[in-house]
């Protein structure tokens, strides 16, 4: 068994590649698989700044959101093709990454949290009130993207399956160049930082310089899961900007296990599926996410995968 | 921008500062709890959310405003008792973001709570009696809730300074949040005071949700939105510093009462890039240094 571990912790990008692959047949339909890859991706790049390097954002759902709209904008209002307003949706969250993360890195510990929430909402207020680019309250419609052409292959986006594995295939690339980043000299650094910012700094690494960098490789991932987002659901509801989406990032990361490579893919999964089951007998979702999370926080700080690997006794450093 | 007097604008500048005073009263309360426990309580928009719902219900059914007005307080500061004994003080040592996730998880409790109690369309709310109407006030008239308010905010902010600064319990406060340790050593027992202090947060939070429910509609969702406000209050004041949070509260009331008045549309927007700004020049806030309270 620990055997099994270590060779899917060597190889985890091969790994969640073939469990991602086959994952559409255990779920019970296509839709929340694509939901759930695409929300994986959205916790895997908030756990690169919050996991690997202990800041906790509040205001990630702002990628998310800037990612979603730009890819939708480019579609809906100015007729570009998919991978280009994906490119753009992925800059465009880079950008709002760089100017954030600017501004929010200037504070530390908890006052982080409260400042990157707060500029979330900047993001949102500004989205919700351009109204004639954005649709304002009712979300921007219309995001279609029916059929295309990749090398010459017909690509019939309508399939929920085919849909899927297009979008894993950019899942996939996200995945493989979140684990390149883990095993530069750049993760090292990160993983340094949250131990002990001050030790980190005294050892000669601009602290301030890598937290910017991290801070944006980061919003473009979660911008990424926005744009695929915004293509899946061929609309953009304005609460995908909202404070709540980012709170449910982390909810995601502390229910898989924050700082394992894993854990946030598997928090999403978890959290989607069983909002999924439990919408179904009851409305009052909320009441039920809450009171798993908090009992996550007070008794499995580690999360679901986090708890698996010590329980295992592997070291962390390899996740 | 026709029409534009100087009465308009004092007018304006009241309804800011009544706004503020709700701000300031929360921030107030943030500020307590973070200053003494170092926790950021973000169910703190829910507290202020369940005094709403508390102080309209309790008003409905009595009909009496001061008695709902002392109730409603007493019965958030015991959830924030509870909240505390049971389930933040289990956190304590385990780094700073877990008190703070689970205030989280706990809001989305409460806000579901308030839902299944009350329902999903909220209370109508209520201006108590004697309070309705509009009072002359020089330069126009102005509604006479909101003058009570105003009042009402200083009579508590005057008190919670009292109360910390002329009072034993106030010197324990005020030394636990400057050095914990040796407040322990001195013999007096820590964790109740940290108890009475997230007690006293979540009632004022509790307080404020009440004075605040004639202005605005009592709705489970009611919290959500001032939870950021008023922590674009405490970044703007300076965490910790209980004149910044009284000062910032009034001072971003005012700056979205002044917005609304010129840009309708960037009423929301403008505290928000006030705080960004502040953040800029000064990203300790403006009254950062200062103790806890200040």
């Amino acid at each position: 068994m620990n055997a099994f571990f270590q060779l899917m912790a060597r190889h985890r990008v091969l790994a969640s590649t073939l469990f991602l692959a086959i994952f559409p047949f255990i779920m019970p339909y296509e839709a929340l698989a694509i939901n759930i890859l695409i929300f994986g991706l959205f916790a895997m790049g908030f756990n690169l700044l919050f996991g690997y390097m202990g800041l906790l954002s509040f205001g990630h759902a702002a990628f998310l959101g800037i990612g979603s709209y730009l890819t939708g904008i480019s579609i809906v209002h100015y007729g570009l093709g998919w991978a280009t307003a994906i490119l753009i949706g992925v800059i465009g969250a880079a950008i709002g990454g760089l100017i954030m993360g600017f501004l929010a890195i200037r504070t530390r510990g908890i006052y982080f949290s409260m400042v990157t929430l707060a500029l979330g909402q900047i993001i949102y207020y500004i989205f919700y009130k351009a109204e004639s680019f954005t649709g304002g309250e009712n979300g921007l419609r219309g995001v279609r993207v029916d059929s295309f052409n990749i090398f010459g292959i017909p690509v019939d986006f309508l399939n929920p399956m085919v849909k899927y594995y297009v979008i894993l295939c950019f899942v996939v690339i996200a995945i493989w160049l979140i684990s390149r980043i883990l095993n530069s000299p750049l993760g090292a650094v990160m993983e340094a930082i949250r131990e002990n910012e001050k030790r980190a700094a005294a050892c000669g690494f601009d602290v301030a310089k890598t937290k910017l960098l991290v801070f944006v490789l980061s919003a473009a991932i979660c911008g990424l899961a926005g744009s695929l987002r915004a293509l899946h659901l061929s609309i953009v509801p304005i609460d995908s900007l909202h404070y709540l989406q980012s709170g449910q990032a982390v909810m995601m990361s502390i229910l898989g296990g924050m700082g394992t490579f894993f854990g946030p893919f598997i928090g999403a999964a978890v959290m989607l599926y069983l909002e999924d089951v439990v919408t179904t007998f009851t409305k009052h979702w909320m009441a039920v996410i809450g009171l798993v999370f908090m009992f996550f926080v007070l008794f499995f700080p580690k999360g679901i995968w986090g708890t698996i690997l010590s329980k295992l006794q592997i070291h962390q450093d390899k996740k | 921008m026709t029409g534009l007097t100087f009465e308009l604008l004092c007018m304006q500048l009241l309804t800011g500062i009544a706004l503020g005073s709700i701000y300031a009263l929360l921030a107030l309360g943030l500020c307590l709890i973070f200053g003494m426990l170092n926790v950021v309580n973000f169910a703190h928009g829910a507290f202020f959310m369940v005094g709403a719902f508390l102080g309209v219900y309790f008003l409905g059914v009595t009909g009496n405003f001061w008695f709902s007005l002392i109730l409603t307080p007493l019965l958030t500061g015991c959830l924030g008792l509870i909240t505390e004994r049971f389930l933040v003080r289990p956190l304590y040592g385990r780094g700073l973001d877990y008190p703070l996730l689970l205030t989280f998880g706990l809001s989305y409790v409460l806000i579901e709570m308030m839902r299944v109690t009350f329902g999903i369309e909220g209370l109508p709310s209520i201006t108590p009696e004697g309070l309705t109407g509009t009072v002359n006030v020089g330069f126009g008239f102005f509604p006479k809730y909101r003058l009570f308010l105003i009042a009402a905010t200083a009579v508590i902010i005057l008190g919670v300074w009292f109360f910390i600064q002329k009072t034993r319990y106030g010197l324990i406060i005020k030394a636990g949040a400057a050095d914990q340790e040796i407040v322990k050593v001195l013999g007096v027992d820590i964790a109740k005071v940290w108890l009475l202090v997230f007690g006293l947060g979540c009632a004022i939070a509790g307080l404020s949700g009440i004075l605040a429910s004639p202005t605005r509609s009592v709705n489970p969702e009611m919290g959500i939105p001032i939870l950021a406000e008023s922590f674009v209050v405490t970044v703007v004041g300076g965490m910790g510093s209980a004149v910044g949070a009284v000062i910032a509260g009034l001072l971003v009331g005012v700056v979205y009462s002044m917005t609304s008045l010129f840009f309708p549309d960037l009423a929301e927007l403008s505290i928000f890039v006030l705080m960004a700004v502040v953040l800029l020049i000064r990203p300790q806030g403006l009254f950062g240094k200062a103790g806890a309270m200040g």
